[in-house]
């Protein structure tokens, strides 16, 4: 089985701006990878180029064992960004379909797949309603569910919890393990949040200031299989109160600072 | 679709909103009414008292008085008006739009279109409307549409364009990202996205149509219109009867600016 995501001596500039240099990249099937990093070192160009919304300058980058355009066009892959981006003319759950309608799916096929993924999300009771009448945190939860819609084997997110407030936050990143646990999709995760990072990732990849290289990648505290399958705020409680937490914590900090040096 | 199946408890609750919404919007009218009728008889006292000459100024009395002799051919006539209004808005709004939607897929076409566009907002309506009476001849109201449609082109192409480029960006990547077409774009994000700019187009356009088929009439053609009632009856220093139609031609206008308004009001709401 190829990797989700495999990036080889991966290069972008934006003309004299240096954004990323030499990124080597593998994210495992169902592996859930973090990019953290300070703001412009290219974390979000990096998702960007998996996800053929951006050409790499130099480098190989294969999503699934194909071209990153391949993958796109074939819906490989589900996005989800930092606004939810929902189509306020259309209902919640004809949000959730618009994937699976672009790729002409028939009406009732999609119907009944987008009542599974607001059900996943919590929002089943929500489905006629329009998006301007949910809060920050459930358009959210529309968008993911609007990710997952045609089952993709890799998530790319880009700090899609960046604008909630800090409880809300919390709760969608439980939210978020268990749909991740549920559809064993891989997830590429862009964030500024350390703690985010960790408590989510199996992995948490630390970038330097532009241009943006590789510090360091260190182990998170992904609650396993096990504790998710039935996972419970209070669980992902737990590991944020747990040693290993603070010390992936403590691991990730330093990084970041000494990519700072 | 309708939110209150899916908040219980919501249509009950927006039953109190409405009806206080009902009473405000009678508390903001009364002073706009109370204010008109007020003109009405300082109108008829100046009229009255200060002796003013008919063909100057009828007293409001004797334009009712006309508007109430003249029932049945206001009513038609305002038919006919209305109905060159509605014609000639319907194309226009249609044209605006499939020209504002081929604009904005073709950098040809947009190139090729505004300026004739812009152009056309420049044409006077009393310059259009004598030249396609002769075209199309006096006895059809094609000329009368035609000038209607000239004038209702340009708010409406102009408001579609706008509203065409207004997507947002996560909506573009997001389309990018699941490889729609550009049709499919269109479809699913432009042109949703440009509806409430389409319908102000039809809203600022709907009162402009009236004046259009109005104006169009005094230059000739078929006397079926509060066009052609208003200058016949000042021609024959009837100034109690063309004030009568024109009272009419107003309420024509007033009742085109409404639909527009409530077309609006229709279509965008659930909006936020």
């Amino acid at each position: 089985m190829s990797s989700a995501v495999s990036l080889s001596g991966v290069d972008k500039r934006f003309g004299d701006v240096h954004a990323l240099d030499g990124i080597d990249l593998e994210v495992g099937a169902g592996e859930f990878v973090s990019l953290i990093g300070p703001s412009g070192c290219g974390k979000s160009t990096l998702l960007r180029i998996v996800a053929d919304l951006e050409q790499p300058t130099a480098g190989a980058v294969l999503v699934g064992g194909k071209s990153p355009q391949q993958a796109r066009l074939d819906q490989d892959y589900g996005i989800a960004f930092q606004q939810a981006g929902l189509l306020e003319w259309r209902t919640v759950v004809e949000n959730v379909e618009l994937p699976l309608h672009v790729h002409r799916v028939a009406k009732a096929e999609r119907r009944a797949r987008a009542a599974e993924l607001l059900a996943l999300v919590g929002l089943d009771e929500f489905a006629g309603a329009r998006p301007s009448a949910l809060s920050g945190g459930m358009q959210q939860r529309v968008a993911i569910a609007r990710a997952l819609a045609p089952s993709p084997r890799l998530l790319l997110m880009d700090e899609p919890f960046g604008a909630l407030d800090e409880m809300t936050r919390e709760r969608m990143q439980a939210e978020l393990l268990r749909i991740a646990e549920e559809t064993s999709a891989a997830v590429l995760f862009v964030t500024h949040s350390i703690p985010e990072a960790v408590v989510l990732s199996n992995r948490v990849v630390v970038m330097s200031p532009r241009p943006g290289r590789i510090t360091e990648i260190v182990d998170g505290c992904r609650p396993g299989a096990a504790v998710v399958s039935d996972l419970v705020p209070e669980d992902v409680e737990d590991v944020r109160e747990s040693g290993s937490f603070f010390a992936a914590i403590t691991a990730v900090r330093e990084a970041l600072r000494k990519g700072h040096e | 679709m309708n939110r209150a199946g899916a908040v219980p408890g919501a249509a009950g609750v927006e039953a109190g909103p409405g009806e206080r919404r009902g009473a405000l919007q009678l508390a903001r009218v009364w002073p706009a009414v109370a204010f008109g009728i007020a003109g009405l008889v300082l109108w008829e006292l100046v009229v009255v008292l200060g002796r003013v000459p008919a063909f100057l100024l009828p007293p409001p009395s004797a334009i009712a008085a006309q508007i109430g002799a003249q029932a049945p051919v206001i009513v038609s006539t305002a038919a006919v008006t209305g109905g060159n209004a509605a014609a000639g808005l319907v194309a226009g709004f249609v044209l605006g739009v499939a020209l504002a939607l081929l604009a904005a897929r073709s950098r040809l076409v947009q190139e090729l279109a505004t300026p004739v566009v812009l152009a056309a907002s420049a044409v006077p309506i009393v310059a259009l409307a004598p030249v396609f009476t002769t075209m199309f001849g006096s006895t059809t109201e094609v000329a009368r549409r035609l000038v209607v449609t000239v004038v209702v082109i340009v708010p409406v192409f102009v408001s579609t364009m706008r509203g065409l480029r207004q997507v947002q960006p996560v909506h573009a990547e997001l389309m990018t990202a699941l490889a729609a077409t550009p049709w499919q774009h269109a479809r699913f994000v432009r042109l949703p996205g440009a509806v409430p700019y389409i319908m102000t187009g039809l809203r600022l356009a709907a009162p402009a149509a009236v004046i259009a088929a109005v104006v169009a009439e005094y230059f000739g053609g078929l006397q079926n219109g509060l066009g052609s009632r208003i200058s016949s009856a000042a021609a024959n220093t009837a100034y109690a009867r063309a004030w009568a139609f024109v009272a009419a031609a107003i309420a024509v206008g007033l009742l085109f600016h409404l639909a527009g308004l409530l077309a609006e009001r229709l279509v965008t709401r659930g909006r936020s």
